[in-house]
């Protein structure tokens, strides 16, 4: 018994030293330490928070978004009136934000893809006009292009009266882009079911097409035989339905136009910075994707007898597209996110409206920022978890 | 032998002399055959960018030199008179030349910034180029003293006249958030991208919600963020200056972005440095501290460069909670009655969009050849 006592007593210490040292309990440890700093963190932040809210008069929580509004907003995709609610100005600003946000990735796909296969041309001029472009605009601030293109392009323009007539009956001037507006008569949602028909058709052709390829070797036109029939199906059922579409024409009465269908210069200011901005980082992830694709694939296109063209369609640019598009995907939730900067030039996106205006009417600073946060990380998360699942296709596809 | 080759006169006594190559491939004219004009499609392609920079060029040569107005002392001599042109008005931008550098810092304190200005610059070349003798103590210096002492010579204190943030602004602004924002996130976003491959679940999501959460959300949110809300989360009475608020959100934001540049460099470490390590009987801390970060943040520094590249053109978004960086102080001088004249606002853009073209362009360029130098020292 004493030889054990004095035993346990001698392992004591080193006991303890065992279970101090040991890296799971320092680990959990640790990881409880961190926890307490953040609780505690978190805790006096609400604290202060509902001191300074009660200090303040603000009551937390959301009732103010069933409030009227009582400002107007200059561009209404929705019904909106100055009698809506301040929810209403969130769905108005979320839609305004998501719209610049398409057009602004249509334009700055297409140029960005342009611009970075026109880097790797062979021909001198076209290579250097595109460094010059994408070395210049992405250099320079975002904010500072869509200033210039707002105050220093789109503001200086001549008045509706003067300004540049486009083709399509539309008017560049300082009041924006006016173009004919589109009514749709009786019975045209059948075009437009013959047009989701048409693209079911086309579906079903490559399909049957790809196939036959694989099977016979023997090609089909399939891009000619596809627009073809886009393009005759609805066109049928429009002429045997009497063309029921008509364009009500922007007509100049005093000093600026009426009817027709109004792009407002922010709008524009907007879409052409940030396309253009966006595009120089397009075109260097697409240059990039480009180089990646060994030189060898393109001998061996060659040595089959392909076109460069063909080199460039069928062989170089289905294997940079796997390269590309995670890079390009993160240019993409750059641009939405970016768009926010539609405040400094009086676009009304979703920060404008309601991180800005129905902020400074209601005061709720910490619901309204925590919503818009909210819907900016949605987007980005719903975005990162397609990318993943893209990602994960295309690891299957490669082995 | 010789009487042989006398009489066959068809064998060459000598080699011939090699033609010249056609004219049409050698010189000007070749080089524009093979890179101009080497089929319909780039012999089009390359008329129409001729037609475009005819179009472009000449236009703003004249605006930006020909037709510029240089000199004058205020919008009379920027104001179109009888029917003439009127160009650039750099006269503008040298009137206001103290204000986009330094914002309305009182004139005879101006050497304070321009003192720090030169002491970073000079830190920063020396840190640049290797070959700088005592490298690693101008790096202490730089990093510890030298924020210590520029913060004492800008704002003031300690036997020198105070000078309130508000009145600092134009280019000083932008490079105190810039560099501010960068070394301020350096240290955050180490240790998040390490919590962020660290094995201790709990300390993993905190990582990982830290970054996503930041790096979903548009710069501009956070500003706002940092300018309507954290006086609410602050005891009441204690209120910081709008220039730190900034600050502080710029650094949580750039934090996120760099932890994610870390990670690259820690994940590139192979896994026998962190096993050696190990095996050297060093503990998390010390093995990270002597072996691996040292190796990591060699490789991330040309991504570091460019966090700093984005970050340096983001410190423009601070003009919209109303503080005046470059771009702020040459917008809120186109309100200025004594200039207003329609040429001035593409003037000071042209001007702001140079400066930040400058040094964006110029990092970027130290960024790749720092990346090549990299290369060439991992390439075996």
């Amino acid at each position: 018994m004493t030889s054990q006592s004095s035993k346990s007593s001698d392992s004591r210490p080193t006991l303890l030293r065992a279970v101090l040292y040991d890296p799971d309990v320092r680990g959990i440890a640790f990881q409880a330490l961190v926890l307490l700093a953040l609780v505690v963190f978190f805790v006096w932040l609400s604290f202060n928070t509902a001191n300074n809210l009660r200090a303040a008069n603000i009551p937390f929580g959301f009732d103010f978004l069933w409030a009227r509004a009582g400002f107007d907003i200059s561009q209404k995709p929705i019904d909106y009136t100055l009698d809506s609610t301040h929810s209403m100005v969130f769905w108005v600003g979320l839609i305004n934000t998501l719209i610049v946000a398409a057009l602004g990735i249509f334009f700055a796909t297409i140029i960005g893809f342009v611009v970075g296969i026109a880097r790797l041309s062979k021909n001198w001029l076209l290579a250097k006009v595109a460094t010059i472009y994408v070395e210049t605009l992405r250099n320079i601030p975002l904010l500072l292009q869509l200033l210039f293109w707002y105050k220093a392009v789109l503001s200086v323009l001549p008045g509706p009266r003067q300004g540049y007539v486009l083709p399509f009956a539309s008017n560049l001037s300082n009041r924006g882009l006016t173009m004919p507006r589109p009514v749709t008569g009786d019975g045209f949602q059948w075009v437009f079911w013959a047009f989701l028909l048409a693209l079911l058709v086309v579906i079903y052709v490559s399909r049957w097409a790809k196939a036959r390829q694989m099977a016979t070797g023997q090609p089909f036109p399939t891009f000619w035989a596809g627009l073809g029939i886009l393009v005759l199906l609805p066109g049928i059922v429009y002429v045997v339905l009497g063309e029921p579409l008509t364009f009500e024409m922007p007509e100049l009465k005093g000093f600026n136009f009426q009817g027709g269908m109004v792009v407002k210069p922010e709008l524009i200011a907007l879409t052409v910075g940030i396309s253009l901005y966006t595009a120089s980082f397009i075109a260097e992830t697409v240059r990039a994707g480009i180089l990646a694709i060994s030189h060898g694939q393109t001998e061996a296109a060659n040595a089959l007898g392909l076109r460069s063209g063909l080199t460039m369609r069928l062989v170089v640019v289905p294997q940079a597209m796997r390269v590309i598009i995670p890079p390009l995907t993160s240019q993409y939730l750059n641009l939405t996110k970016n768009s926010s900067l539609a405040v400094a030039i009086g676009y009304p996106d979703l920060v404008a409206v309601f991180a800005g205006s129905t902020l400074n009417i209601t005061g709720h600073a910490i619901e309204v920022i925590a919503i818009t946060m909210a819907v900016y990380l949605t987007i980005s998360l719903l975005t990162a978890a397609a990318m993943n699942w893209f990602n994960a296709r295309v690891a299957l596809v490669e082995r | 032998m010789t009487d042989i080759s006398s009489q066959t006169s068809f064998v060459a006594k000598e080699f011939k002399t090699p033609l010249p190559p056609p004219a049409s491939t050698t010189g000007l004219l070749g080089w524009a055959r093979a890179n101009l004009f080497s089929s319909v499609f780039n012999a089009v392609v390359t008329m129409l960018l001729l037609l475009l920079i005819v179009w472009v060029l000449p236009p703003f040569i004249r605006w930006a030199f020909i037709d510029a107005v240089w000199t004058g002392d205020n919008r009379d001599a920027c104001l179109p008179k009888d029917g003439q042109v009127v160009g650039a008005c750099w006269a503008f931008v040298r009137a206001k030349f103290g204000q986009f550098m330094l914002g309305s810092y009182p004139y005879d304190l101006r050497w304070r910034p321009e003192l720090v200005v030169g002491i970073f610059a000079l830190g920063l070349a020396g840190l640049a180029y290797e070959k700088t003798p005592g490298r690693g103590r101008l790096a202490l210096f730089m990093t510890t003293a030298f924020p210590l002492l520029a913060f004492w010579l800008l704002y003031g204190g300690l036997g020198l006249e105070v000078v309130e943030t508000a009145n600092w602004g134009g280019l000083l602004v932008t490079l105190v958030v810039a560099v501010t924002g960068i070394v301020a996130s350096l240290p955050l976003g180490i240790l998040l991208a390490l919590g962020r491959r660290s094995k201790l679940p709990f300390i993993k999501i905190v990582s990982v919600v830290f970054i996503e959460l930041w790096r979903g959300v548009p710069l501009i949110t956070v500003l706002f963020m940092a300018s309507v809300m954290l006086p609410l989360f602050l005891p009441e009475g204690v209120n910081f200056d709008k220039l730190l608020r900034a600050l502080i959100g710029v650094a949580l934001f750039t934090a996120a972005y760099m932890a994610e540049t870390v990670r690259g460099g820690l994940q590139a470490i192979p896994k026998g440095q962190y096993e050696g390590a190990a095996s050297l009987g060093l503990g998390y801390w010390q093995s990270m501290r002597l072996i691996i970060l040292p190796q990591a943040l060699k490789i991330v520094i040309p991504g570091i460069v460019n966090s700093f590249i984005s970050l340096f053109k983001d410190t423009s978004l601070v003009m919209i909670i109303g503080l005046f960086d470059l771009l702020g102080s040459v917008q809120r001088n186109f309100a200025d009655a004594n200039w207003s004249t329609p040429s001035i606002a593409p003037t000071g853009f042209v001007f702001a969009a140079a400066i930040f073209w400058v040094f964006c362009f110029s990092m970027s360029r130290y960024s790749q050849y720092m990346e090549r130098k990299l290369n060439k020292s991992h390439r075996r």
